[in-house]
């Protein structure tokens, strides 16, 4: 049989360079307990719940074609069952975490089965709906502290420093271990039939893709990672509430840095975070103004640069680092005979 | 006489798939030309692309020796160029009457009025407060129809107007082309039914995968000329 | 149990005009507004200032004042920043409307600070009928319930008796073809959103007339003109009457049973009509 005319690349060599990079940054990071100061680690354990909660949002919408306002249901629960694990059944926190993600992940078949009776920009208020039920529930429970909340007490015999970096650790190892989950998915045979779903959802089932099946899927996946992001930070906190848990700030916090770095593209969330790290920096000191301007740049990036500004980079240049798209290349002359007719 | 409608070189998209490849076209005032083709030939397209629904180059569609490419059909149907879209595409939520009057709403002055669509069509006026959509297919088209005329148009343009319906509800549909086209009404219809386009046109073009294969007076064409052009089998293949 | 019953469908006629608004885009275009309740707020912080810039004594004319600049404001907000949203995916329309939420929340804490504010009305807020020794109807409930009566048969006779309305259900039933007859999707689009903040105004003023409005007020109210729309059912204003009704008579009896439970219980019965009735108890059918 003739060797084929035409192969399958999947990675650039940008992003094979990248993937270097990247595993260089994740050793230097993890030896900063040992020379960085501890504001930097509680620094990143915030912004790594913000950004693991971002990135789940962005699997959810921008691949799943679910737009939630809710996700802060399964962020606020995964905190819950993780300091009820702690205080309660005595538990290390630390483990407690990814049994908070599960319970979260658990607890949105249920949800889902509500949910889902909704579609497009009624499914969002729906899902707000969902998470204000959950917030005004465990408001009223007095064995979590009820409308004022409670402290995590699992934690107190161990001296500061040890839990910071011990937290830090926890942070850096669900980032990784989040970013790797949603790429190795997306490149998958799921990932593509999920992207088929996102185009066109008739189309799907009728190529034999189980379209409800995959998201319901896709809305568990989003939910443990949720409540990942929501033990995590907790646990980074101490202190938790249904106000804090349950805030829709998350969602919208979550909304805009996938909007600015770009819906529905891996690295969307990753430069969005980034940009909002920065801006929360050097204005949040600002307030009210500083959340006038993200909503108007929100407002301004959706109207004019469509695609998120990630998305304009990689339109304009190409720039990709995390490929889930097969390109096709011709590796013979005689693919271009051909391929010559066709467009 | 220049054209009342003519289009030259017309090219449409959809996306990035071709649909249209250069179509020449030109109507007559007071003719009634029939287009037909196969389906996907680019029938449609056609019609679209004059109603503004399809994009098209600015000077590609001249209209009474303007040019209307690519101007929204909001403009072109208060210039007096109608369109019975493809399916008929009633409103669900309005009434028989109702869909009737959103045809007017270019408010151009003519002949046709409610009263007189109802004394062409007397079961719309039994019919009239019904929800459009819950009439038999052959009312439907008679609506549709009905619709287009509201806005008292110069030319119009029949999608398939035969499309779904049963034959004898077909001729029910095409016997009222004379009372249309009575005062000099210039029509254009795009047919599957090739017996029926014979019948009624003047002029017939085939369309055949975006382009124009053949072209011609009704009378002069034979059957085996239309059938040949309408499948694009190539002269050569016969020896 | 009946005061509980009237107490119910007052507060329904208040949430009616919270949710006219919200069904009204919602049906034309398919347009969900997630700031509507920002919006409400802000129409009563509007008439907070415009009666102590004025120093109106009557801050009904004030009101009245505000309906038009409230047309004109929704119709440049449709015509040239939400239009361009529209289409296939919701994504758009929800995160610029979230994001003018956030806008008008921080300009009013901005503006006014956190303090809840009031409009005053004299007493009317709590000017009473008596009805019989047991029961005392409040005057301002029942002005609400009257303008959300009135408002909902004028939306309705609108939409079925007029041109305009005919424009709106034809855009709303299928956008290519009314084009086609002439009409201008995008102003008919923005004429909708333009009413839809008269309403809003309306809500907004005599919110702020029986109780104190603070700036982040918003996003509740958004809830509770969503659910009362889902419970009803889409595509019919007396549905969404009937829906605000029987959430306001929900919640009344959630807050006889438990004052903190109240606005729950109100969830807890819209999730169950969603689940039992996902298309509401009185939907409109088509054709």
């Amino acid at each position: 049989m003739p060797p084929p005319i035409v192969a399958v690349e999947r990675a650039t060599a940008a992003s094979r360079a990248a993937l270097v990079v990247a595993v260089a940054i994740v050793l230097i990071a993890a030896s900063l307990p040992f020379w960085g100061e501890s504001s930097w680690m509680r620094e990143f354990v915030e912004i790594a719940c913000y950004f693991i909660f971002a990135m789940m949002w962005n699997l959810l919408a921008g691949y799943g074609g679910m737009v939630s306002i809710g996700q802060q249901a399964f962020f606020g629960f995964g905190g819950y069952v993780m300091l009820m694990l702690g205080n309660f059944a005595g538990l290390n926190p630390f483990v407690a975490i990814p049994l908070g993600a599960l319970a979260a992940g658990l607890v949105a078949v249920p949800v889902s089965f509500v949910a889902f009776r909704l579609s497009g920009g009624y499914f969002a208020i729906g899902t707000w709906v969902i998470a204000e039920v959950f917030r005004l529930s465990f408001a009223n429970v007095s064995a979590v502290g009820g409308g004022s909340g409670t402290t995590l007490t699992a934690l107190r015999g161990i001296d500061k420093a040890t839990r910071e970096s011990t937290t830090y650790w926890m942070a850096l190892a669900c980032v990784v271990a989040a970013v790797a989950l949603v790429y190795l998915f997306l490149r998958s045979k799921r990932g593509l039939a999920l992207l088929a779903i996102r185009d066109n959802e008739v189309a799907a089932e009728s190529q034999g893709i189980p379209v409800a099946r995959m998201k319901l899927a896709v809305y568990v996946v989003a939910a443990f990672g949720a409540g990942l992001a929501g033990a995590l930070y907790f646990v980074g906190n101490l202190r938790i509430s249904p106000d804090a848990a349950f805030s829709v700030n998350w969602t919208a916090f979550a909304i805009f840095m996938v909007v600015i770095g770009g819906i529905g593209r891996i690295e969307g969330p990753l430069v969005g975070a980034l940009i909002f790290w920065a801006l929360n920096k050097f204005l949040s000191d600002y307030g009210t103004w500083y959340l006038l301007g993200l909503g108007l740049l929100a407002i301004l990036v959706t109207l004019f640069f469509k695609q998120g500004l990630w998305g304009f980079a990689q339109q304009r240049w190409g720039w990709s680092l995390f490929p889930t798209q097969r390109k096709l290349l011709r590796t013979s002359p005689d693919a271009n005979t051909f391929l010559r007719d066709r467009p | 006489m220049s054209a009342l409608l003519d289009t030259r070189a017309l090219k449409a998209f959809y996306g990035d798939a071709q649909a249209l490849f250069g179509i020449d076209f030109s109507l007559e005032g007071g003719e009634l030309v029939a287009i037909i083709g196969a389906n996907g030939a680019g029938k449609s397209t056609f019609l679209k692309s004059l109603t503004g629904l399809v994009r098209a180059p600015h000077d590609a569609i001249r209209f009474k020796g303007e040019p209307i490419g690519g101007l929204p059909p909001g403009d072109i149907v208060r210039r007096g160029l109608a369109m019975v879209p493809e399916g008929r595409r009633l409103f669900p939520s309005l009434s028989v009457e109702e869909n009737l009057l959103m045809g007017a709403t270019p408010a151009r002055k003519g002949p046709w009025s409610l009263q007189r669509l109802y004394g062409l069509f007397p079961i719309l006026a039994e019919k009239r407060n019904q929800p459009g959509t819950s009439l038999s297919g052959g009312q439907q088209q008679m609506v549709a129809l009905g619709r287009a005329l509201m806005s008292n148009p110069e030319v119009l343009l029949c999608d398939e107007l035969s499309l779904g319906l049963a034959p004898i509800v077909i001729r029910e549909i095409y016997a009222a082309m004379p009372a249309i086209t009575a005062e000099g009404m210039t029509v254009v219809i795009v047919e599957q039914d090739v017996t029926m386009a014979r019948q009624v046109s003047k002029r017939i073009y085939c369309f055949q995968e975006g382009r124009v294969s053949l072209e011609g007076r009704s009378a002069d064409l034979t059957r085996e000329q239309i059938s040949q052009a309408y499948f694009g089998i190539a002269e050569a293949a016969h020896a | 149990m009946l005061e509980t019953l009237v107490q119910g469908v007052l507060l329904g006629g208040l949430y009616t005009l919270f949710a006219l608004g919200q069904s009204l885009m919602f049906g034309v275009m398919r347009l969900t507004n997630t700031a509507q309740g920002d919006f409400i707020i802000l129409g009563a912080f509007a008439v907070i200032a415009g009666v102590s810039l004025t120093g109106a004594s009557a801050p009904w004319l004030v009101a009245l004042a505000v309906l038009p600049v409230a047309f004109g404001f929704g119709y440049v907000l449709q015509r040239y920043v939400l239009n361009g949203t529209l289409g296939k995916d919701p994504l758009p329309s929800l995160v610029v409307t979230f994001g003018l939420s956030i806008v008008i929340q921080n300009l009013l804490l901005e503006l006014f600070s956190a303090d809840p504010r009031a409009i005053e009305t004299g007493g009317l807020s709590t000017q009473g009928i008596a009805l019989g020794d047991a029961m005392s109807l409040g005057v301002l409930p029942l002005v609400v319930l009257a303008v959300a009566l009135v408002a909902t048969g004028a939306l309705q006779w609108l939409f079925a008796h007029t041109a305009l309305g005919r424009s709106f259900r034809a855009v709303s039933d299928d956008r290519e073809i009314a084009e086609l007859m002439g009409l201008s999707a995008k102003k008919v689009y923005a004429l909708a959103t333009a009413i839809a903040f008269v309403l809003i105004a309306i809500a907004g003023a005599l919110q702020g007339m029986r109780t104190t409005v603070s700036p982040s007020d918003g996003p509740l109210l958004l809830l509770f003109a969503f659910e009362a729309v889902i419970i009803g059912g889409m595509g019919s204003f007396w549905g969404t009457l009937a829906g605000a009704m029987i959430l306001g008579i929900t919640q009344q009896i959630g807050f006889r049973l438990d004052p903190g439970w109240g606005i729950w219980f109100g969830h807890i019965v819209f999730l169950v009509v969603l689940v039992l009735r996902p298309q509401g108890l009185f939907p409109k059918t088509r054709g």
